[in-house]
């Protein structure tokens, strides 16, 4: 198995990509310019954050051993008694910690604290996410939703993106409204890093959801059989469902509003993704295609919900990965075959109800916790440090306020290029050293 | 001398400036600014929200010129800007005093 060995190098080096820079990238281009380089600060200071705790402890709570909710964070302490080769196995297992906190980052856009998303971030991956993949990915009888619920999430469905959306949720009602939301153009900036970040994403999403294998067999020759067999099942379905997520949401935009947008593909793609990542393992291709154009089609309609229910999901966590993540994990009880993964088939495939209701109790597991969870993190800090810069420096702009800086040298309202450089020089008097 | 002011579609500036030199125009000054008129900006959508932006690019030009000369770069920057479409913008001609070459100190129609 040299070969796998290799290919969880290149996969979890991809999985880091997704968040570096790739998901930075996909939010900082949504979010307006006074904003960005907060926007993308958000998934940078994540990954540096979490990648350390998740050695420390999210390692031994998640995949230390038996636990219903979390394993003892303290059996394998800083990967104590962890061989080197295993080390592979916990990079990887990290990153995908690093990302789930990080797409978090989009429903608070613009306006939270930067030291509040710095005291979050460890908190909700020790409570939140460390627990929830224990729960499903870790498998050992007693986990809950994969091993009491058996409920299938081939690459974290639930522990990624209902996780992830399901706190968006909470985060963005517990933070407020941005000011103008609803009457102001809230537009994104830049699409084309948008549509970048999204591209990257996809790519990235190779390592994600077809690194996620998990081996049955007793022998090397079997396990290398369910890798060739495997790894091409999860490729070709996180590539189709993908392709379908994009028709599915260019068209429902093109109903509702008569234009096929950019930024309606590149949601396309990350709501196809999010919606395969559970089912990629268990569909065949047609149920790929099936959960891709469902995906693209409903959340291309939900990204509209926080019009009418007033809440201010900024870049659409909610409207994409919880939605994406409910539906994926959802019809897998539908689409599921028993030649797949998990060996079951779902309502499509003779399987009758039982598999539905596993995966539908799995996704409200997984909703309660998160939310009942961030509900707590969340109005914890609001009553303490506070969730949200003043509104004084959320209309001067998060960058400066927060870190001192500004995304782009443009002094022309029309948006053009038009600096010369020479009247911003004289607006302020450079502080000795700091451009030395 | 007169000073005539053009707020034109963007992607007519060039051949303005190239009709306005032919003319003998020297020097103007040019800007990238944004606003409305009747058209009253436009519509965009982002994943399902709709809105109406107001202020539309445009491109503001400057030019001094002869008493003499307004009427004829009046006419130049209205024939080639036209497009006969919503949003082809607006030129206005005001009184200028006076004009000084800031290197010599030339005035008026010196200085143009």
């Amino acid at each position: 198995m040299d070969g796998y060995y290799a290919f969880m190098l290149i996969a979890t080096a991809f999985v880091l990509m997704m968040t570096v820079p790739a998901l930075a990238l996909f939010y900082g281009g949504m979010s307006r310019s006074k904003s960005v380089l907060n926007m993308m600060m958000m998934s940078y200071i994540a990954v540096a954050i979490v990648g350390i705790l998740y050695v420390a402890v999210g390692w031994s709570m998640g995949f230390g051993g038996e636990g219903t909710f979390f394993h003892d964070p303290f059996d394998l302490f800083w990967l104590d008694g962890v061989a080197t080769d295993g080390y592979i196995g916990v990079m990887f297992q990290a990153t995908f910690a690093i990302i789930t906190v990080a797409l978090i980052s989009g429903a608070v856009a613009d306006r939270m604290k930067f030291a509040a998303w710095v005291v979050f971030v460890p908190i909700w991956a020790l409570l939140c996410y460390f627990p929830m993949a224990h729960m499903v990915f870790s498998c050992t009888e007693d986990s809950l939703i994969c091993g009491r619920i058996g409920a299938q999430d081939y690459a974290g469905g639930t522990a990624v993106h209902i996780n992830a959306g399901m706190a968006g949720l909470v985060l963005a009602v517990l933070i407020g409204k941005r000011i103008g939301f609803g009457k102001e153009a809230l537009r994104p900036h830049n699409l084309t890093l948008t549509m970048l970040g999204a591209g990257l994403l996809w790519m990235g999403w190779y390592g994600f959801n077809v690194g996620s294998i998990v081996f049955g067999g007793t022998t090397d020759e079997e396990n290398t059989a369910q890798f060739f067999s495997e790894t091409g099942r999860t490729f070709a379905n996180t590539t189709l469902a993908t392709m379908a997520a994009i028709l599915g949401w260019l068209l429902i935009e093109y109903l509702m509003h008569r234009k096929a947008t950019s930024l309606g593909a590149a949601s396309g793609i990350v709501a196809g993704l999010v919606a395969i990542t559970p089912a990629c393992g268990a569909v065949d291709i047609e149920g790929a295609v099936a959960i891709g154009a469902i995906a693209g089609a409903v959340c291309a309609w939900a990204v509209g919900l926080k019009y009418k229910l007033g809440y201010d999901d900024s870049l659409d966590v909610v409207g994409v990965h919880l939605v994406g993540g409910i539906i994926g994990t959802v019809l897998i009880g539908v689409f599921s075959t028993s030649e797949g993964a998990g060996g079951v088939d779902g309502l499509l495939y003779g399987g009758g109800l039982t598999s539905l209701g596993d995966q539908a109790l799995g996704a409200l597991v997984a909703i309660l916790f998160s939310g009942v969870l961030t509900a707590i993190i969340g109005l914890a800090i609001k009553f303490t440090i506070g969730l949200r810069v003043t509104e004084e420096d959320e209309v001067e702009g998060i960058d400066f306020v927060a870190h001192g800086e500004s995304a782009y040298d443009i002094h022309t309202s029309g948006g053009g290029s038009g600096s010369t450089g020479v009247l911003a020089a004289k607006t302020a008097p450079v502080t000795e050293g700091a451009n030395a | 001398m007169k000073l005539v002011t053009a707020v034109i579609k963007p992607h007519k500036w060039e051949d303005v400036r190239e009709a306005l030199e032919t003319f003998g125009v020297t020097g103007m000054t040019v800007s990238e600014v944004s606003g409305y008129g009747r058209q009253k900006g436009h519509t965009e959508v982002y994943r399902g929200a709709e809105y109406d932006i107001a202020l539309v690019p445009k491109i503001r030009i400057e030019i001094v010129v002869d008493d003499n000369d307004a009427e004829d770069v009046v006419g130049i920057v209205v024939k080639t800007a036209q497009t006969g479409r919503i949003g082809d913008g607006k030129v206005w001609v005001s009184p200028v005093e006076t004009v000084v070459r800031v290197r010599t100190g030339d005035r008026d129609a010196a200085a143009l």
